[in-house]
């Protein structure tokens, strides 16, 4: 059979064809590690829980004395909370591109 | 209204459970018919709905644990009370849903409105009698079945030994004993010792509908494997192995992808098991392991628009399907709020549409087409007009009747046979 009339019929090569053209990038092992491994680490999101909890503390009670330090620090009051972190995407459009 | 997460019939197709992604349970029952209004025969309404799971967060592995609810499994019923085993990505919890419609009266220690009564004004001792009361119907956790899974449950299913059942992750699955919560074993175990190995995830499990001692798993690389619990403890070594033949000079860079199996289920017969992957719907026979019997497309238009369903991520929508109660016809959904059917012996198929705007209560739904060639005709709408956001993943077929379930997004429509 022809290997180039074949080529140009199925309409997944053809799309293949499209998304390298896209992303040069992209690994050769599409349905491989990276790619099920972001699906196995959904829902993490990093954070300090120590932080995390006394930030939660803090906002419930009257703030402690700060104790010295500077009011204008702003690294305690920007420690984020779970539901802070925006939502790590386990797309494949970033892993895809660093492959 | 949030985004429902799987419809799930119980045994006698008189209750109706869906689970959402905000992890609450709504459970709607069939009206008894009434010679009053025979038009409205059988609707459904709500009769509980219950927060099932709530949101977690596991500080150990910075991990959040969604509520969403993943699936949910009936439990055959045994008495006056309906269970049912409702699971999200961790911890799977049985739930005893009861009615209460008689309440006591006229104890000897506390008036009618709770207050104790003083014991020096109490003279005499009468017994307390039952009197009817509204309808109560009450849902309360049983049991929890947590701290098995590290990664993310995708299934879980009843044992025909009703006694116990599995659970599934990405890459074990685990067997319980519904009376036992601290405890389970572990069946099947795919994890690489190393991960930077790992091929292939499980996506479903499902038990045999007859033999208690057969099971299915399917995975990410589109194969399914039978496994017997009788041959040994651990069943990583599979009894029966189902894969269809790729033509390999085919190949491209989705054909994995679009080869994964989102869902797997047993006919009624325990006969067949049908199969979903991302473009069609495969039904096999148990007997036969190197090609499925049947094979249904979908929406086969959409395998020339992989690229931009893979940039947008649809290309990993896991799609559900179920069979209807003689195995002679089977469903699923699409975009669009559309959904298949597809009758095995006529092999005849239709497409309908779930929404609002296209249906009018007891109005006969119309059947829709997606024109894939060059000139559309009136009614017909083109591919790229589909809304990729409006997918129907959940369906569920009455096991008996013609009566069927469709969750769109955060909707739920129930459909039936038109009444003669």
């Amino acid at each position: 059979q022809d290997t180039q009339e074949k080529e140009t019929v199925n309409p997944e090569r053809a799309e293949e064809a499209k998304l390298k053209a896209k992303y040069p990038n992209l690994g050769q092992k599409p349905g491989g590690s990276d790619f099920l491994m972001n699906g196995l680490q959904k829902g993490q999101k990093y954070f300090d829980s120590g932080d995390y909890n006394m930030a939660k503390a803090k906002m419930k009670n009257k703030p402690l004395p700060s104790a010295g330090q500077d009011k204008n620090l702003v690294t305690g009051d920007h420690i984020p909370t779970p539901q802070d972190l925006p939502q790590r995407k386990s797309s494949l459009v970033a892993s895809k591109l660093a492959g | 209204a949030d985004i429902i997460s799987t419809v799930e019939f119980n045994y006698s197709g008189d209750l109706l459970a869906t689970g959402d992604k905000g992890g609450r349970v709504v459970i709607f029952q069939r009206e008894q018919e009434s010679k009053s209004r025979p038009h409205s025969r059988g609707e459904y309404n709500v009769y509980s709905t219950f927060q099932s799971h709530e949101p977690e967060f596991d500080y150990l592995k910075s991990l959040e644990i969604e509520e969403k609810i993943n699936k949910i499994r009936w439990l055959p019923q045994q008495n006056a009370a309906h269970f049912l085993l409702s699971t999200n990505d961790k911890t799977i919890k049985l739930w005893k849903i009861s009615e209460r419609d008689k309440r006591a009266e006229g104890y000897n220690l506390k008036d009618e409105d709770g207050r104790l009564r003083d014991p020096f004004r109490i003279t005499s001792l009468r017994v307390p009698i039952l009197k009817p009361m509204d309808l109560m119907v009450e849902a309360s956790p049983r049991r929890i079945f947590a701290n098995a899974h590290t990664y993310h449950i995708n299934s879980i299913s009843v044992n025909s030994d009703h006694e116990t059942y599995l659970s599934a992750d990405d890459l074990r699955i685990n067997l319980w004993h519904l009376e036992i919560t601290d405890r389970s074993f572990n069946i099947v175990d795919i994890k690489p010792a190393n991960m930077e190995e790992l091929t292939e995830v499980i996506t479903a499990a499902e038990f045999h509908p007859h033999h208690c001692n057969v099971f299915v798993y399917s995975s990410s690389k589109g194969t399914i494997r039978l496994c017997d619990m009788r041959s040994s403890a651990l069943c990583d070594r599979h009894s029966k192995f189902f894969e269809e033949p790729e033509d390999p000079s085919s190949r491209s860079f989705f054909s994995e992808i679009i080869s994964s199996i989102s869902d797997v289920k047993f006919s009624h017969s325990g006969r067949y098991m049908m199969t979903r992957d991302y473009l069609s719907v495969k039904v096999w026979d148990l007997n036969m392991e190197n090609r499925p019997v049947e094979t249904y497309q979908v929406h086969e238009y959409l395998r020339s628009k992989l690229c931009s369903l893979y940039e947008n991520d649809c290309i990993f929508d896991k799609f559900e399907c179920c069979w209807n109660g003689s195995d002679s016809a089977i469903m699923t959904g699409s975009y669009n709020n559309f959904f298949r059917m597809f009758d095995r012996n006529t092999r005849r198929d239709i497409t309908l549409e779930a929404s609002r705007e296209s249906s009018k209560p007891r109005a006969i739904l119309k059947p829709r087409k997606v024109c894939t060639g060059g000139k559309r005709k009136k009614d017909e709408i083109s591919v790229d007009s589909l809304d990729f956001n409006k997918k129907i993943l959940h369906t569920a077929w009455h096991p008996m009747e013609n009566i069927i379930a469709v969750a769109a997004t955060n909707n739920l429509y129930i459909f039936q046979d038109k009444i003669n």
